[in-house]
């Protein structure tokens, strides 16, 4: 019984993917005692690092401006793209008539507009939110698409069958049915948003952690850097968490796992 | 009649799924529609729904033609295999989902809701969602929406071929009870002989999108009307090329040159016994018999024919080897387009035969 108990607490830890970060962070400090703190930092080295970034509020401040303009692109690219989803999706005409531009530009990637974003909305916060909402838009369209499309036909007779029509039918069998794939969009375009963040502020911000990185290697702050790298890291890991967590509340009921 | 088609014709590409079909049924009636698989049953269901049109034809439902009349408007309430009920309503929101449309008070639905799963015998599962049920409630559930709107038809597609075999049974007396009990004229779709001899009160046996007979079970089952009713309904064994002369008590029948036995007809018992009309037996030998818990199935060489029967176990029973005497009471001789019943001459009167 006791064996068993202890088997199920390893089980558990192995569960939790903790195992992975400790694996992290000793290759990490084996790899770094054959380097220059320069060129490799080690996490303690790191971590001094990121605590003075903390005590002078410039990691906060990074922080929340990346998270700002995430939050403000994901969103306009959600309320764009998710309704736009529907309807091609829906309307096989539609379909016909933009799914071309969509399988065309899902192919160049965001950054691959950041100078002529530049170039149209300047450099300020505007041509940021319009490259996040543009990575955005593609993950999402395609998916909920792909959601529409997939609804179960019988549903959709049985809804008829039962009076309902087209309209009627869409917003109470379709769009509910899609929900689990517009969810997936939804958290891939969030995954997106955070990736082209950062290419966005290497080029042209004076914040975001995007920024920090970039900047750093000025200094020579490999540890900076590092910094950087985690931070990304975490938020997106937490954001994603936080989504999923938001989908198992309230979106179980359309299967939402 | 309450449903009438007459003439209907319905293609997918080049496969031909109704062929000329015309019926129609009664008020009230719970008709079958059984066929094998392939055979255009359900698309004869689909299009009464308004869910497929047809190319050509005309539907009624209570004297009215319904043609151009949308699956909407059809006021018709349908039960799909897969039940097909949404998994993201409760089963309150499942039934109550044709009369919200109907634009009923939240009062009359939430009675409506409570009356129909006490009629279908699941109370108090409001709140429940589609997968926290088994296949037979769900089955109940979908039974229960489709009723919610008062439909003047109810139709069934394959009701319980998803729902395991003990279950099956006991939902197909219950339905059968429930839609008396309801009142409603009901259409179900099967390939299941059983469940259409069970359930209905009458059958449409189709076979390549023709309708082949129609009539109650009873009078499909002991007079079958084309070939292929004679060898789809019951187990039968076919003899072709006269070789039903072979058999005592049957003449040759010109032009119908097949014959169909089914195992009930085929009275067999152990070559000691007395018998009753001894001119119609013939000697044979148990060239198989399986043991099927209260029966044997039996196949006995009767004059170089291999027939198949039922026995019925007594203390001795038959095995492999065992000399009988065989007794074939009726048979079914078929052409190529009818097919006709014909009862051993032996049996003077011809109303008597064994089962």
């Amino acid at each position: 019984m006791e064996r068993k108990k202890q088997g199920m607490i390893l089980l558990k830890v192995l569960k939790s993917g903790i195992v992975a970060w400790i694996l992290l962070v000793l290759v990490w400090r084996f790899g770094a005692a054959f380097y220059t703190d320069d060129f490799l930092p080690g996490p303690w080295v790191t971590l001094k690092g990121a605590a003075a970034l903390v005590a002078d509020g410039a990691l906060g401040t990074d922080i929340l401006v990346s998270l700002l303009r995430v939050i403000k692109g994901w969103l306009l690219g959600l309320i764009f793209a998710i309704p736009v989803g529907l309807l091609i999706g829906n309307f096989k005409t539609a379909g016909y008539i933009f799914e071309p531009f969509l399988n065309f530009f899902r192919f160049v990637p965001a950054i691959g507009f950041i100078t002529l974003f530049l170039l149209w909305f300047g450099v300020g916060e505007s041509s940021k939110v319009a490259l996040i909402f543009y990575a955005v838009i593609f993950p999402v369209m395609v998916n909920t698409i792909a959601g529409v499309r997939s609804v179960d036909e019988a549903l959709i007779e049985a809804s008829e069958s039962l009076g309902a029509n087209k309209a009627r039918t869409f917003f109470t069998v379709v769009v509910p049915s899609a929900v689990p794939n517009i969810f997936t969009g939804v958290r891939l375009g969030l995954s997106g948003a955070i990736t082209c963040i950062v290419a966005a502020e290497m080029l042209a911000a004076s914040e975001g952690v995007g920024y920090l990185i970039y900047t750093s290697r000025l200094y020579y702050r490999t540890d900076w850097i590092f910094t950087g790298i985690f931070t990304l890291g975490i938020i997106g890991f937490i954001a994603d968490k936080l989504l999923q967590l938001v989908g198992r509340k309230w979106l179980c009921r359309f299967a939402v796992r | 009649m309450y449903i009438e088609l007459k003439n209907i014709n319905k293609s997918f590409g080049n496969f031909k799924a109704s062929q000329d079909v015309s019926f129609g049924v009664e008020k009230g009636k719970l008709v079958a529609l059984l066929g094998p698989s392939g055979s255009g049953k359900t698309t004869i269901l689909r299009m009464l729904a308004g869910l497929e049109h047809q190319d050509g034809g005309d539907i009624y439902i209570d004297g009215k033609l319904v043609n151009d009349v949308s699956v909407q408007d059809r006021e018709i309430g349908f039960v799909f295999q897969s039940y097909a009920l949404f998994p993201y309503l409760t089963v309150a929101g499942n039934i109550a989902y044709g009369m919200k449309i109907k634009k009923k008070s939240r009062q009359e639905i939430e009675e409506k809701v409570k009356y129909l799963l006490n009629l279908v015998g699941l109370p108090g599962l409001e709140s429940r969602y589609p997968d926290q049920l088994s296949g037979g409630q769900r089955q109940r559930v979908a039974f229960a929406r489709a009723l919610a709107t008062e439909p003047q038809l109810l139709l069934l597609d394959e009701p319980f071929a998803a729902i395991d075999a003990k279950v099956r049974k006991e939902l197909r007396r219950w339905l059968k009870e429930l839609i008396e009990e309801v009142g409603v004229t009901s259409i179900f779709v099967t390939h299941d002989q059983d469940e259409a001899v069970e359930v209905a009160d009458e059958l449409i046996i189709t076979n390549e999108g023709r309708v082949e007979q129609i009539g109650t079970p009873f009078d499909i089952y002991r007079n079958p009307k084309t070939p292929f009713v004679a060898q789809f309904i019951g187990e039968s064994v076919i003899l072709r090329d006269y070789e039903y002369e072979k058999i005592r008590g049957y003449k040759k029948q010109e032009g119908a040159s097949s014959a169909a036995i089914r195992p009930e007809f085929v009275k067999v018992v152990p070559a000691d016994s007395d018998v009753e009309y001894p001119n119609g037996y013939m000697d044979g030998v148990v060239a198989h018999a399986d043991f099927r818990g209260s029966n044997l199935e039996l196949t006995v060489e009767v004059n170089g024919l291999e027939l198949k029967a039922e026995y019925v176990l007594d203390e001795k029973g038959l095995k492999k080897g065992d000399p009988v005497k065989v007794f074939v009471s009726r048979l079914y001789t078929f052409d190529e387009k009818n097919a006709y019943t014909v009862i051993n001459s032996s049996l003077q009167t011809g109303e008597i035969y064994y089962i």
